[in-house]
């Protein structure tokens, strides 16, 4: 019969947790270097539509964004419940939106201009009008390559 | 001294504050991928004349969209659901039916002479029209193109077109051009 030895004085010996920190901080770096902090704090009410033929939006740098939608309660009292267009932090009107793409183009190395997406991140529930007003603009400022912002339908 | 060779500091509260910075990071993270439909935009009308390009009745596949979000193909009420399958048949006219589009013949690389479909998709939608519904058919209509140009690929190369190397995916781009033209903006149907 073997004899079941113990060596030292008893008790389990505690497991190291000397590797912990190394893991932790592997996971640590993952997230780091994956997030992205949001930008914009969002002042309209937003539901992005979903479809089925969606494409992912290659190169985040070289898009700019433009929201439309209802404004979110705290701001209706100012600025109504009629969908509003938000560029950056600010409530917007068409007409800003020319000097809204020559600043993300000046902002760009001139020959990434070209590959200058803009993404439309419109409400489900907004009238195609506003819409519109922005597609015409953004035809006017040659501001051609545009996306619209879509989630993934769940069928 | 007794304790003098256990002299390493102690590493243990260093999984603590890695934690407390791994939390951290993993509340603010938004890992959303922004994707979405890619459309190009018209280049801006220079005067009337140049958009009135000279396109056969029967080569157009009218989809109009009014303020309530009803759909109007070919001059019949349709639902959504259904778009998509009458644009491919349109577009394939696989019958070579009279009512539907011309076919013209075009070398293609892979393919030979080929007769590709004259149709183009003309959508139209009123200022009134929901922005979900107006999503819903532009998806239906690039649906439609994407699935033409999987079954060609499949038909000729045995692949889906996503996994074609580019040359071929040009072809197949030639066979179906994804020709959707959407209408100078009016005020259609008012209320």
């Amino acid at each position: 019969m073997a004899k079941f030895t113990r060596k030292g004085k008893g008790g389990t010996p505690a497991i190291s947790t000397a590797s912990l920190p190394d893991i932790v901080f592997m996971l640590l770096f993952f997230f780091m270097v994956t997030t992205v902090m949001r930008e914009v704090e969002m002042k309209i009410k937003l539901r992005i539509p979903e479809a089925t033929q969606i494409k992912k939006l290659e190169k985040k740098s070289l898009v700019s964004y433009i929201y439309i939608g209802e404004p979110i309660p705290k701001y209706q009292s100012f600025f109504g419940t009629e969908p509003r267009i938000q560029l950056n932090d600010k409530f917007a009107s068409v007409s800003d939106i020319r000097q809204f793409i020559e600043s993300e183009r000046a902002a760009r190395d001139e020959a990434e201009v070209p590959l200058l997406t803009t993404s439309l991140k419109v409400d489900d529930e907004c009238e195609m009008g506003i819409v519109t007003d922005v597609k015409q603009e953004l035809r006017e400022v040659q501001a051609l390559k545009i996306n619209y912002s879509t989630r993934k339908k769940v069928e | 001294m007794a304790r003098r060779e256990n002299s390493d500091i102690n590493a243990g509260s260093m999984a603590d504050i890695a934690f407390l910075l791994l939390i951290f990071f993993l509340v603010t993270t938004t890992m959303d991928v922004d994707t979405g439909l890619t459309r190009r935009l018209p280049p801006p009308a220079q005067n009337q004349d140049d958009t009135e390009v000279d396109v056969k009745k029967r080569n157009i596949f009218v989809v109009l969209v009014n303020s309530k979000n009803q759909l109007q193909v070919q001059g019949e009420l349709m639902q959504i659901e259904n778009l998509k399958e009458a644009c491919k048949e349109f577009v394939a006219n696989p019958n070579d039916l009279e009512n539907m589009p011309e076919k013209e013949e075009i070398e293609i690389p892979y393919f030979g002479l080929y007769r590709v479909s004259k149709g183009v998709v003309s959508l139209q939608n009123d200022r009134g029209t929901e922005y979900g519904t107006y999503i819903a058919v532009q998806d239906a209509l690039i649906a439609a193109y994407n699935e033409l140009r999987d079954e060609l690929a499949v038909k000729r190369f045995g692949k889906k077109y996503d996994n074609l190397p580019e040359d071929q995916q040009e072809a197949v781009r030639d066979v179906f051009p994804q020709r959707i033209s959407e209408a100078e903006p009016k005020n259609i149907g008012g209320n």
